[in-house]
């Protein structure tokens, strides 16, 4: 490694020197002060030493090296599984690129730009192909806003409470700033028939997983992602492009796209059958629901933290989503629902994105069970686990977003409980 | 300023403006893919109706060998077991107190499996199998539950044909009940 230069006492100084004079002051006091720095114990290493090298790309702090997703896959088939957002050491509301939560099918494909093409073809007036090159001459738009795994928080369905960290357990969610095309100024391109009704969207992994999608949803907010968070997607996320659709189940907002056939029926594919449907009590099963409703979770305090102080104040901090518009409100209970007080709603609140809420807490020792409920702007109020369970019983899988209990005893240590 | 300077400046604006700012929001560039949108490559989804299946045909005997050899691995050598999802048995089970969501018993259309096969499977080499070989695979899943006779030849005619046990339980929930 090259050495830094490092300043000789002699040129220290003398500028010192040079700068009492300027300064029209004693120059005694000065060197008086430089002298003390002789001895520069009292002063952290990285205070008495040059830093390390320029990084052409920066990484987190080795001291933050916890902070990771965390993976659960297949050992059989290691390219299917997932990874999960570590919401619960996470502030703020964007997802880290390194850190947003992934589903992944077959593996994260490598896909060279110069081979990649989008193909929209079917029920449209000529069927197009776009190479990446031409699509970046598109006007695009930003938009910040989540997505939601369809299976997210699954474990709730269980019996017994799972005792995984908040984002272990409910982090298959991230938020972040993705920038695109929007789909429609494709599609129009095209030339859209008045016979499509779906569009079946493909992408190039080794899934080659394909999903219906009702076309008036790419019509409407869908963007062709290229970019997240201000940089092109990470492999893990789509690149070269993607759907981002607002709001809308995980699955989706389809990866590595490479067709968009449109059509006037549904595919029918495995996982719009098979998968991402929702079994009833009665054995029917829902198709097509979409939309993830609203949710909240308490990060912080949370499993696998404690509370070091009694009594003490801390911070209630948490994140709360609708895939149907803005959160208009979140409450906390520390008493497992029977009395409810208004967080702290941090702006700006966007539409289908991730809001922060926080709320001073006064902890006096006693046994607390530590709630969030969000409210969205169509009036829709986040569950309790019975209502959602009454509601579609126990063998639904998907979209739970029941509102999560954290007990909190009275040696300040924290457990994810059912409520009382 | 005289008026007349005004004038003369914000029309020589308004003419270098028109020259920067386009008409249109971008310029069209996507390129004709008529062709590109017949190759077998651009029709890997099959619906329901079955239009979209390669010819070719196979049997439930032909395909355990298959199985056997490229799928028991994960899914075990009935289609039950090891690491992956079950894929037989089951029907009947989805309004009992544990319901198992096999093939069998819960996909809603014979074309999805084949589909979903060809596709992805086997999961280390996906696309890596014949049309024969994937109608073979589907009918000796199929088979094993009784939907088709063990001897019933799966083509493109007869797949799409094939009613499984859960055709009718599922809600679209979209348009109506979003």
């Amino acid at each position: 490694m090259k050495k830094a230069p490092t300043q000789s006492r002699r040129q220290f100084l003398q500028k010192a020197a040079l700068g009492g004079a300027l300064a029209g002051t004693v120059s005694l006091p000065i060197l008086a002060n430089a002298d003390k720095l002789k001895f520069p114990d009292d002063l952290p290493e990285w205070m008495r030493a040059p830093g390390g090298e320029f990084g052409n790309y920066g990484q987190p702090s080795k001291h933050e090296q916890q902070v990771i997703r965390w993976i659960s896959a297949n050992p059989a088939a290691p390219g299917n599984g997932v990874s999960w957002t570590p919401l619960h050491d996470l502030q703020g509301t964007i997802t880290p690129n390194g850190l947003h939560y992934e589903r992944h099918h077959n593996g994260v494909p490598q896909i060279d730009p110069a081979q990649h093409i989008l193909l929209i073809d079917g029920l449209v007036e000529k069927a197009l192909s776009f190479d990446v090159e031409s699509l970046m001459r598109y006007p695009m738009v930003s938009r910040t806003c989540f997505i939601e795994c369809g299976g997210n928080s699954n474990s709730g369905w269980r019996s017994n409470p799972i005792q995984s960290q908040a984002g272990y357990a409910h982090g298959l969610v991230s938020n972040a700033e993705w920038t695109g095309i929007p789909l429609k100024h494709l599609l129009k391109e095209a030339g859209i028939k008045t016979s499509a009704k779906w569009v079946i969207a493909e992408g190039a992994d080794a899934a080659a997983l394909n999903i219906s999608i009702p076309l008036e949803k790419l019509l409407d907010d869908a963007l062709l992602a290229l970019y997240q968070n201000g940089e092109r997607l990470r492999p893990e996320n789509g690149y070269p492009m993607r759907l981002v659709l607002p709001g809308w189940e995980g699955i989706l907002n389809v990866k590595w796209l490479r067709q968009l056939r449109l059509t006037d029926e549904p595919i029918m594919s495995r996982d719009e059958t098979s998968q991402y449907t929702e079994l009833m009590p009665d054995g029917t099963a829902r198709q097509f629901t979409f939309i993830n409703e609203a949710k909240s979770l308490i990060t912080s305090p949370s499993l696998g933290m404690m509370l070091p102080d009694n009594p003490g104040i801390y911070q209630i901090s948490g994140l709360a989503w609708s895939g149907r518009g803005k959160i208009t409100r979140v409450e906390i209970s520390a008493d497992g629902g029977d009395s409810w007080v208004d967080a702290e709603l941090q702006g700006p609140i966007l539409d289908k994105a991730f809001t922060r809420f926080n709320l001073p807490w006064h902890w006096q020792g006693e046994y607390a069970i530590l709630q969030s409920r969000a409210t969205d702007e169509t009036g829709y109020v986040q569950p309790t686990r019975e209502a959602l369970i009454e509601n579609r019983g126990k063998h639904g899988f998907f979209h739970y977003n029941a509102i999560i209990s954290w007990e909190i005893t009275e040696e300040g240590d924290i457990n994810h409980v059912y409520g009382f | 300023m005289s008026m007349v300077s005004r004038t003369f400046i914000t029309t020589l604006l308004l003419f270098v403006s028109s020259q920067l700012f386009a008409d249109s929001d971008y310029q069209a560039l996507g390129k004709p893919a008529d062709v590109l949108s017949q190759q077998a490559q651009w029709n890997l989804s099959i619906a329901p109706d079955g239009k979209s299946l390669p010819q070719g045909k196979g049997l439930a005997a032909q395909g355990k060998q298959i199985f056997a050899l490229k799928c028991a691995a994960c899914h075990g050598p009935e289609g039950i077991g090891a690491s992956a999802d079950p894929l037989v048995g089951e029907v009947g089970s989805l309004t009992s107190e544990y319901p198992e969501k096999t093939v069998n018993s819960y996909w809603p259309y014979a074309t999805t499996l084949f589909d979903y096969i060809r596709r992805s499977m086997p999961i280390n080499a996906p696309f890596s199998l014949t049309a024969d070989e994937v109608y073979a695979l589907s009918a000796y899943i199929l088979s094993q539950d009784d939907i088709i006779a063990a001897d019933f030849e799966l083509n493109e005619k007869t797949l799409p044909r094939v009613t499984m046990p859960n055709r009718d339980g599922f809600t679209a929930y979209y348009p109506n009940k979003q």
